[in-house]
């Protein structure tokens, strides 16, 4: 029942996921954080397999820092997808990793991106992704509602929209959301959306 | 004695590696480079050889970032550097990914210091020709560290070092001049210690600063101002040592 979905705005993109850990029929804990922020400028939202995700974003995370120290300049939004994009495709027949991403990044040169890369390496550059059970009604919410160069205020107004959907139509839906959005002064939590305290 | 000095597995008689004292030998070759640890800085400083008029210096980085808290400068063949250093970051990001924590300086220069010695006992290959100054901020503790690696693979922190050309003069001279500082005054010493061997000038030496909040390199403005202090201070000096009646307006 996670899911994480993701738009982008006016010189900016936005993630949000959803902040629940759950195994069968219980629920670990509410705050756990699945938007890894892998650079100064990149966001990472995953859903999928646990272990999976951990280690599989843990590995981006730390091979785009070496680029950076290697190279000394941090590498594009484009180039962390296809990187992670080929690292998902070379185990995919081996031994996949079931994890399903939103990658958004702000670049100096191309401003604001954001990819959908899901568990079979599948990698598209869109406005806007979702993944999980409410993708189903955060994708129609957004397609019905989202024009491209949105503020910062409209694209959190259709954010909590796409939550209020999930919440209200998916039967176990999670409690907790968090937004994480990434613009040219870097990649930050923007806010929580709580029905819970943990 | 000729005979003792193909491959570096072998003892000479009288216990030496020959092939690590030829590797010393490069590092002496090398370039000067200068550590000076202060309580809040520590400071690495590295000669720059200006008579390449058409090379583009950017491209010719002597002090390096490991990670965001650990940098590395070294006295020796270079192209030996960029493999200890690539290994080394990779060694830093490691770390991180298997334990969730940044290295410490020691950890790293330990790592370093393993692989230099691993290449002294290996067959059909010969000891890397540099010896490292790696400074750095412990994470946990927040205490600044300076360290030496050399070709023999052994190292040992320090509170001030020097390393390659003329570093015996170097080294002289912060023993008799060393004492704890901090911030400015650390660099001013690093610098100070660095212009007993090398021309004076911003566009002959490369400093670099590292605090708790990350690595500066300084450019050549600043270097310029702060040996023209150093120049100051010493004419200050010189004048006060020949006494009243020498002293100028």
């Amino acid at each position: 029942m996670e899911c994480v979905f993701g738009m982008v705005g006016k010189g900016f993109a936005l993630v949000v996921a959803d902040t629940s850990a759950v195994n069968s029929i219980l629920v670990h804990k509410s705050n756990e954080d699945k938007i890894m922020v892998l650079d100064s400028h990149k966001l990472m939202g995953a859903s999928g397999e646990a272990g999976d995700r951990a280690q599989f974003t843990e590995y981006v995370q730390k091979n785009v820092a070496l680029y950076q120290y290697r190279n000394g300049i941090p590498l594009t939004t484009k180039a962390a997808a296809n990187f992670m994009r080929g690292e998902l495709a070379t185990a995919l027949r081996k031994n996949p990793y079931m994890v399903n991403i939103v990658l958004a990044g702000h670049d100096k040169e191309t401003g604001p991106s954001l990819y959908f890369i899901d568990y079979i390496a599948t990698l598209h550059k869109v406005d806007k992704a979702a993944f999980g059970y409410g993708s189903y009604f955060a994708l129609s919410m957004m397609d019905r509602h989202y024009h491209p160069n949105m503020t910062v205020d409209e694209a959190v107004k259709l954010a909590d929209q796409c939550i209020e959907e999930i919440r209200s139509r998916l039967v176990v839906a999670p409690q907790n959301f968090v937004i994480k959005i990434v613009d040219k002064d870097g990649a930050r939590e923007h806010s929580w959306r709580r029905t819970t305290k943990d | 004695m000729a005979r003792y000095d193909r491959a570096i597995t072998v003892f000479s008689p009288d216990g030496h590696l020959f092939q690590v004292e030829y590797a010393l030998e490069a590092v002496r070759k090398g370039n000067a480079a200068v550590g000076v640890r202060g309580t809040d800085t520590v400071v690495l400083g590295v000669e720059k050889k200006s008579t390449v008029k058409l090379q583009d210096s950017r491209s010719v980085r002597k002090i390096v970032s490991l990670d965001d808290h650990i940098a590395l400068a070294c006295a020796g063949l270079k192209a030996d550097a960029r493999v200890l250093i690539n290994k080394a970051r990779i060694e830093c990001q490691s770390h991180r990914l298997t334990v969730e924590d940044p290295v410490t300086v020691e950890y790293i220069t330990r790592y370093i210091a393993g692989l230099q010695q691993k290449y002294t006992q290996s067959g059909g290959v010969r000891p890397f020709g540099l010896s490292t100054l790696i400074v750095g901020f412990d994470p946990y503790s927040g205490v600044p560290a300076l360290y030496q690696t050399d070709p023999s693979g052994t190292f040992s922190a320090w509170k001030a070092n020097a390393t390659g050309r003329n570093s015996n003069s170097m080294r002289e001279f912060l023993e008799k001049n060393y004492k704890e500082t901090s911030g400015q005054e650390t660099v001013k010493l690093a610098i100070r210690a660095l212009l007993e061997v090398v021309e004076s000038g911003g566009k002959n030496i490369e400093v670099a600063v590292m605090t708790k909040e990350g690595l500066r390199q300084l450019d050549e403005a600043e270097i310029d101002a702060i040996v023209a202090e150093i120049e100051a201070e010493k004419a200050a000096a010189e004048a006060a040592k020949k006494g009243p009646a020498a002293k100028e307006t």
